[in-house]
């Protein structure tokens, strides 16, 4: 006689300290596999897209920051680089070169962000302080340029807005050997870790078929063995100066994106050599008028963010607002997997699987 | 000490007792207020940060500031948890990792019970707090808690039994349970102590003595990250602070226990530094083992929580046999060798 | 009526005075403040003729013309390394610089649809600050200009591009032709890939499946093809299988107040095609077939739009709110919205 079971309805968030922000799941397990998993989200959602309505592009670019915030530079560069396609603006050389500058920067910083708290949710601590430690130099770096540490409005139609003060590149130039040592530490530390590989790999494995149907971008979808970075399949800004790679694994568990990632800062830092040495002089921020009143008409941009392909839909009347402002959020859609890989597997392996995926809410919400 | 307990009660025999008992409970106390206190400090600098080092002269008083924040605040119990276990839970967490206390030996003239069967009677009473732990979780009436009750039910009761074959090995060699018998037979220099000999069961004990503590690696039923602090989640003030408590004390217990079995207890490494008095050799070694214990939590990551069954059964259960048969086999060689 | 008026921007440029045109029609015309316009150095020199004007200044909300795009013959210069170029805003001609309120009411005489060519002021000349009017020229001296500037005008236009719009190509094309000697428009290197999937879809679905179908210059010259709301699924499943279009990258929701629709970019990650679908829908019942079935990744997505703005997607096999709390009235995004408790 088999013994009578039934299912748990367990409520995962929005407030716990593992879900990256106010983020909720709800599961079913039974025991403890999972039967079926339900993210619910909107919790911080704002109102960005209706909001840029009655702004006009410029008002609208600390909105953007705040969608991914741990990523804020990207974000700030998918708009403006839409608005300079619409109103086909040219943008000074100096502009770009700062732009990719801080664009891996930023990249730099949010795996760094992504690392120490995936290893926090794993359990070990000591990371966490040491990825945070890095990316204090990044972020002191960002506030000497931009005044900003975190939500930076640094870019404008047409370039941006603050030069880089005297010795600015020299701290860049210090800081990526700087980093690259590290990066042969945390190696040391966390990639040979027996029992964080135990943890980790063989987990929330897909492969590529269903991760192209499900829209996945960015890490998700590289780790499956899709050679896809619109940094090189679509270049935007100068990277198409830059020599460097896109770091792919075949077998699309959370190790692989693990492995992705941590690669991906070791290009960055490729990237970052390769722009200081040729930064130019020149004027950063290209002759515009002061009201921006782009022709009508639509555009599609897309930028390579940390988290995935971001893009944004602009639609414009010939007004100083956009009459239909869209972004497609790579965290929104690359949650759409987690129903997915979640059922039948073991909720203790939820947080990993979740971690691995690298949301931030503020971009699933917008 | 030792003939005090041997000669008839007398009412200033008893109050001797009693006196020794609550002085030995607040050093205790002492110690885990500063030994709490030495792992902020410690996991802060191997996270390239300081630690506590505000309150008091480098933070001294932060322990003390932080108990006392945990006894005034309000005692806040669920409404439909259930009252009497949800109170009694973690005194039963607690109690008997004081208990334990009693039955080591310090040093050879520094001992509140010289049981015969030392060892297992250990063993017996650190069995107890699982109960504490399932009571409270199931108590709290929150299912993270009741999760994390028996996560943590699971993992002491496996972790129990290599614990104690481990510690078999060690009665092999010495002849006998009590704890001061073994560690007169670790007498000499240093490689006399039974962590050489023992190496396995040694490696054993002290994974599985991690595990019964609860601690990282092995801290899923506290997962603070993952079922947010599992059995002790409704936890607040005073009770939370029992099982802190509880905790710590059993971390010293443990690396005391560890240090009478396997690292020879209080003598000195070497015969001509018995100068040094047995209490101090103790103590550094206490000390070692209490540090070893902080320093995997600052660098492990979390064992999930059917690894680490696995972990218990497949590894370590079949790890601490084979000791004992090796050992049982040596000792049984050495004695027919020696006639 | 155009001619008259670029020849008298191009007095006013030569004499070196910006001059605010305003466009007229507009309704308020704001003298406004000038707004340096600093049209990235247009310094339009003769070349510059039809050149976008810089939507200037201001103010009003950019209210000042509204003009359903006349085309602007803007939008033929196309090409401008420069900035701002604003084909057919409305706003647009107005020119760069506010002028002073005389120069204002003279504009007004000028017929709407002209000025949009009209304003073609270089907006280079206004580049800089407000100044008012120039002296007026003789018609004959203005016949001479006007030569000048339309053979100026040739040698530029080359490249059609006409900036954006969809709309606005055609028109600014035959407005262009108005202005100059004919100069045919390249065809855009996209084309094939336009003609491929247009002759495709009318194959395999239908003849009338396809709305309309165009390149939107402005995105890089990405093929934009309308489907039939009733075809769609079937294209969809086609495309996905004919022309591998197996990602789906940007599905939203656009709100025009006659009508909505649902954008889709798709692309192919083997061949690195990109296209653009749209599907059109009306507002009182708003309903495009849901494509979750063929791309997983709609399911949010779809969602999304329905909670925003309404959109039913039937065939989809969870539509809830996903963004707003699930009793929330009223879909927020669309133009129409009223919040039903203004307090929130």
């Amino acid at each position: 006689m088999a013994i009578r079971t039934e299912e748990l309805l367990l409520n995962v968030g929005p407030q716990h300290p593992s879900t990256h922000g106010v983020f909720r799941i709800v599961v079913k397990i039974d025991g403890e596999i999972i039967k079926e998993a339900t993210p619910v989200i909107g919790y911080l959602h704002r109102g960005t897209e209706k909001l840029a309505e009655d702004l006009n592009y410029t008002q609208i670019i600390p909105y953007t920051d705040r969608l991914d915030y741990v990523s804020a530079m990207t974000n700030n560069y998918v708009l403006v680089s839409a608005v300079e396609r619409l109103m086909q603006i040219e943008v000074p050389e100096r502009a770009e070169f700062l732009r990719v500058i801080v664009m891996e920067l930023q990249r730099i910083a949010s795996h760094l962000v992504w690392w120490g708290t995936y290893l926090l949710d794993i359990g070990a601590m000591s990371p966490f302080l040491f990825a945070f430690r890095d990316r204090e130099i990044i972020i002191d770096l960002f506030n000497e340029l931009c005044g900003a540490r975190l939500t930076y409005f640094y870019m404008r139609v047409g370039g941006v807005k603050w030069d880089a003060p005297d010795g600015w590149i020299e701290k860049v130039r210090d800081f990526i050997p700087y980093m690259r040592e590290r990066l042969k530490v945390y190696d040391d530390l966390v990639s040979g870790n027996e029992i964080f590989l135990a943890r980790i790999k063989g987990i929330g494995r897909y492969d590529a078929q269903t991760a192209i149907d499900c829209g996945l971008t960015g890490a998700n979808l590289r780790c499956t063995g899709v050679k896809r970075d619109v940094r090189k399949d679509h270049p935007y800004s100068v990277y198409d100066r830059f020599e460097f790679d896109i770091p792919t694994r075949t077998e699309g568990d959370c190790y692989a994106r693990y492995l992705v990632r941590i690669e991906e800062i070791k290009q960055s830092l490729r990237i970052l050599e390769q722009a200081v040495e040729m930064f130019p002089e020149g004027p950063i921020m290209a002759k515009l008028p002061r009201v921006l009143r782009p022709p009508e008409g639509e555009v599609y941009s897309r930028v390579e963010s940390p988290r995935g392909e971001l893009g944004c839909y602009l639609v414009s009347k010939g007004k100083d607002s956009p009459y239909r402002l869209k972004f497609r959020r790579p965290s929104f859609v690359n949650l759409q997997i987690l129903p997915k890989i979640l059922v039948g597997e073991s909720i203790t392996n939820l947080i990993t699987i979740l971690g691995a995926t690298d949301i931030v809410l503020g971009e699933v919400d917008a | 000490m030792g003939d005090l307990l041997v000669q008839p009660l007398t009412w200033g025999s008893f109050l001797t007792f009693t006196v020794m008992a609550v002085l030995f409970l607040l050093l205790i106390l002492g110690m885990v207020t500063y030994g709490i206190y030495f792992e902020r400090k410690i996991l802060g600098w191997m996270q390239l940060r300081p630690g506590p080092n505000r309150t008091g002269k480098l933070g001294l008083l932060q322990t003390v500031a932080d108990v006392l924040k945990l006894l005034i605040k309000e005692d806040t119990i669920p409404s439909k948890a259930d009252r009497p276990l949800f109170k009694i839970a973690p005194a039963i967490s607690f109690v008997p990792s004081f208990v334990v206390l009693a039955t080591i030996p310090y040093t050879d003239k520094l001992y509140f019970a010289n049981l015969d069967i030392g060892v297992l009677y250990y063993v017996a009473l650190s069995a107890l707090s699982t109960i504490g732990i399932v009571l409270g979780g199931w108590a709290s009436n929150n299912k993270y808690a009741l999760l994390g009750g028996m996560r943590s039910a699971a993992q002491l009761i496996s972790y129990a039994v290599p614990l104690v074959i481990s510690a078999v090995g060690v009665v092999l060699i010495s002849g006998t349970m009590n704890m001061i018998g073994i560690v007169e037979r670790q007498e000499g220099w240093f490689w006399n102590w039974n962590f050489l000999p023992q190496i396995l069961g040694f490696g054993v004990f002290v994974i599985a003595a991690i595990a019964e503590l609860n601690r990282s690696p092995f801290d899923l039923p506290e997962a603070e990250s993952e079922l947010v602090a599992g059995y002790h989640v409704e936890y607040s003030g005073f009770r939370f602070a029992f099982y802190m408590l509880a905790e710590y004390v059993y971390m010293i217990a443990m690396s005391a226990l560890i240090t009478v079995l396997f690292l020879g207890g209080w003598h000195a490494p070497a015969p001509f530094l018995d100068f040094i008095p047995g209490i101090i050799w103790f103590i550094l070694k206490f000390c070692f083992m209490f540090f070893f214990i902080i320093w995997l939590r600052g660098t492990m990551p979390r064992i999930r929580i059917d690894q680490l069954m696995s972990l218990g059964w497949r590894v370590l259960l079949p790890l601490s046999l084979a000791n004992i048969f090796i050992t049982a086999i040596v000792v049984e060689i050495i004695k027919a060798i020696n006639g | 009526m155009s001619e008259e008026r670029k020849d008298l921007l191009e007095e006013q440029k030569q004499s070196g005075e910006s001059s605010e045109v305003k466009t007229e029609g507009s309704k308020a015309e704001q003298p406004a403040a000038s707004e340096p316009a600093a049209t990235g150095g247009k310094a339009g020199d003769g070349a510059h003729t039809v050149e976008s004007v810089t939507p200037s200044v201001k103010a009003d909300g950019g209210e000042q013309v509204k003009e359903s795009d006349t085309g602007s013959a803007k939008a033929d210069d196309g090409a401008q390394a420069k900035p701002a170029e604003t084909s057919s805003d409305k706003p647009a001609d107005a020119s760069p610089q506010a002028s002073g309120p005389e120069a204002a009411p003279k504009k007004q005489e000028e017929s709407k649809p002209n000025d949009a060519e009209a304003s073609g002021q270089t907006a280079a000349a206004a580049g800089e600050k407000a100044v008012p009017k120039a002296p007026r020229l003789t018609p004959e001296e203005r016949a001479a200009r006007r030569a000048a500037a339309a053979a100026a005008k040739a040698a530029k236009s080359g490249e059609g591009g006409s900036a954006g719009g969809e709309d606005g190509a055609g028109k600014a094309g035959s407005e262009a032709a108005e202005a100059a000697p004919e100069q045919p428009k390249e065809p855009s290197p996209k084309q094939p890939l336009l003609d491929k999937i247009t002759a495709l879809i009318r194959e395999h679905v239908g003849m009338d499946a396809v709305e309309e179908a165009y390149i939107n210059e402005a995105d890089l010259h990405l093929p934009v093809v309308v489907v039939k709301n009733d075809r769609w699924f079937r294209t969809a499943a086609l495309l996905k299988d004919q022309l591998k279009l197996t990602f789906l990258a940007c599905l939203s929701g656009v709100d025009y107040e006659k009508y909505m629709e649902v954008v889709y970019h798709l692309e192919s990650l083997e061949t690195g095609e990109q296209y653009c679908i749209k599907v059109r829908t009306d507002r009182e019942a708003p309903s495009v077939p849901s494509v979750t079935p063929v791309w997983s990744t709609a399911n949010w997505q779809e969602r999304e739009v329905y909670d925003l703005l309404g959109i039913d997607f039937p065939g989809h096999h969870d539509l809830r709110r996903i963004l707003l709390p699930d009793d929330w009235v009223g879909h927020p995004l669309r133009k129409d919205y009223v919040p039903l408790d203004p307090e929130v």
